[in-house]
């Protein structure tokens, strides 16, 4: 489909400045108008391809949000780990299409005053959901800028009141194994495992995703709702999670399960401290050339770094 | 008429057409830098590409010998040294993406890399290992060593297509399925030399005769 009707046209792509030049370029080429919407059209023919995804309604801009230019939709979802699906980086994108998300529900559990089976469609309704733009850093040393729509994990959080036990949150990833090629794979341990401290999932930049550039998340992503913790390698970020468990204890990460010695439960971005066998130092914005340097926290410092006064990060990697 | 699969082969078509083939791994990606088809991360993929295509053709190259003796086909011999440069052209280009598109000359960070990542020291080492043998690869070469010599010093190829799948295996982040097949296939082929020489051994010592030729 190459040419789009006007509703299919979000804020996003009107405001881009590349598809902004491309139809001056055309209409001072061409004085056409209908050529200058298709040039769009072939831009986002990914986008369109796809029109008619539920877009989200009321969704308000963050003040944590980057200015920096996302990266292209097409790459945000073509080049991604989810090894649930295989260890390649197109394998997702290629295989993610089977997974059943409806119905989905999200079990919040452990150590809560008010434990609940939240039916996904319930709990978005009672979420205030925001843009949140931002820099997302792989550890394998390439980054990605993201705009998610989602809404502050502290807010559900609140509701289901955390003990005096709750140290620790656990999020557990779904396991579905007639739909998920790569859980063959002698890689991980599933189901997929992530955790935070409890002060780390209460800061305000903590997130559930359940969107990106204004639509909902492909599967590929981590359908229908994920973890987005932007100062930590992006492997943090549990994706499709059924399950939040509010515990006492350090939980055991799949990662850490399966090579401690190279992922820690922190796993902060930090250009300082190495990957056991590749440098952290710079990474590869995808889209560009060059390699920039990496910012400690991913350049969350200013927001995170009190997080962890007085600790030593060396250890606590 | 039928192709010619016979010992004139190679000199007819069939060097020829492999030399071309050879070539399609690095026409695709210059056709994809130019189209823009690898992917999200292009860098990434060169990298990738070269670096399994100069392990391949190590191990074809490594597979000539053992496929001469078991087919019998003699005139593979003759595109041996072709394969064996194949490897070393992709290694170059493979050692220059990492140089140029990947650290950008940053030569603090890269001796930085070879010294401290241990996947880098094996890759680096096995790619100075194949400098001496491309340096050596023409006829003169062979003529100005001796084929003893020349024979000698080109074992060393045992220990760069080794030093590849080790680099291979210590750079995969978990997931060694690829690795494992490279070195199960290496595993093979060295294998079979070690069957084919205690074979000649056997049968030098029935005849009674010292083995003449060990050349593999
Ligand atoms: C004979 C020598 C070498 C062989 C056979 C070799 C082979 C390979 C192979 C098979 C891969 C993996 C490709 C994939 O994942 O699909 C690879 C990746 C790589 N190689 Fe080499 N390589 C050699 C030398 C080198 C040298 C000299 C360097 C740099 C100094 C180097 C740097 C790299 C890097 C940076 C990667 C990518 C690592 C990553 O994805 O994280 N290699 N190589």
């Amino acid at each position: 489909m190459l040419i789009k009707r006007a509703t299919d046209i979000q804020p996003s792509e009107i405001t881009d400045r590349g598809v902004y030049l491309q139809r001056r370029a055309f209409i001072r080429a061409a004085g056409l108008a209908v050529l200058s919407a298709s040039a769009a059209g072939a831009l986002y023919t990914n986008r369109s391809a796809r029109a008619g995804e539920k877009v989200f309604a009321g969704v308000s801009k963050s003040p944590f949000s980057t200015t920096e230019e996302p990266t292209s939709y097409k790459d945000a979802t073509n080049y991604n780990n989810y090894y649930e699906f295989g260890t390649d980086k197109d394998s997702p994108a290629r295989y993610a299409g089977k997974l059943k998300i409806k119905p989905w529900t999200l079990m919040v559990e452990g150590e809560v005053k008010k434990p609940r089976i939240w039916a996904i469609e319930d709990l978005l309704k009672t979420m205030a959901l925001q843009e949140r733009i931002y820099r997302m850093r792989c550890v394998e040393g390439w980054s990605m800028v993201i705009p998610w729509v989602g809404f502050a994990l502290g807010d559900l959080i609140r509701q289901a009141e955390p003990t005096g036990k709750a140290k620790f949150v656990e999020f557990v990833s779904v396991y579905q194994s007639d739909n998920m090629p790569g859980l063959r794979l002698p890689v991980l341990s599933y189901p997929y495992i992530e955790g935070l401290r409890l002060d780390e999932a209460m800061h305000p930049l903590s997130i559930l995703a359940v969107g990106m550039y204004g639509e909902v998340l492909p599967k590929q992503n981590g359908a229908p709702i994920r973890l987005v913790v932007p100062w930590k390698y992006g492997f943090k970020g549990g994706k499709s999670i059924v399950r939040i468990r509010f515990v006492e204890r350090m939980p055991q990460t799949a990662w850490m399960k399966a090579s401690p010695s190279e992922y820690g439960f922190y796993s902060n971005v930090n250009p300082a401290v190495d990957h056991p066998r590749w440098s952290q130092a710079k990474e590869r914005r995808i889209g560009e050339f060059m390699k920039r340097k990496t910012l400690m926290f991913n350049g969350y410092a200013d927001q995170v770094a009190g997080l962890y006064a007085g600790m030593d990060l060396k250890k606590n990697f | 008429m039928a192709i010619d699969w016979g010992p004139r082969a190679s000199a007819g078509w069939i060097k020829p057409a492999i030399f071309v083939l050879c070539l399609v791994p690095f026409a695709r990606l210059v056709v994809g830098a130019f189209m823009r088809t690898l992917g999200a991360n292009p860098i990434e993929a060169i990298t990738h590409s070269t670096g399994t295509w100069t392990l391949s053709f190590l191990l074809i190259t490594l597979g000539v010998t053992p496929l001469r003796k078991l087919a019998g086909w003699n005139w593979l011999l003759r595109l041996r040294r072709m394969l064996g440069l194949y490897a070393f052209f992709y290694a170059v280009l493979h050692f220059l993406t990492y140089i140029w598109l990947d650290q950008f000359f940053d030569f603090a960070a890269i001796v930085k890399d070879v010294i401290k990542r241990p996947f880098i020291t094996v890759g680096f080492t096995s790619f100075l290992l194949l400098l001496p043998l491309a340096a050596t690869s023409t006829a003169a070469m062979v003529k100005r060593l001796g084929a003893k010599n020349w024979l000698a010093l080109h074992r060393l190829v045992y220990a760069v297509a080794v030093g590849g799948v080790v680099h291979y295996w210590w750079l995969v982040k978990k997931d060694i399925t690829q690795p494992a097949i490279y070195a199960a296939v290496l595993v093979v082929l060295l294998g079979l030399r070690l069957l084919f020489r205690a074979r000649e051994r056997a049968v030098a010592a029935m005849s009674g005769n010292p083995a003449r030729s060990r050349a593999v």
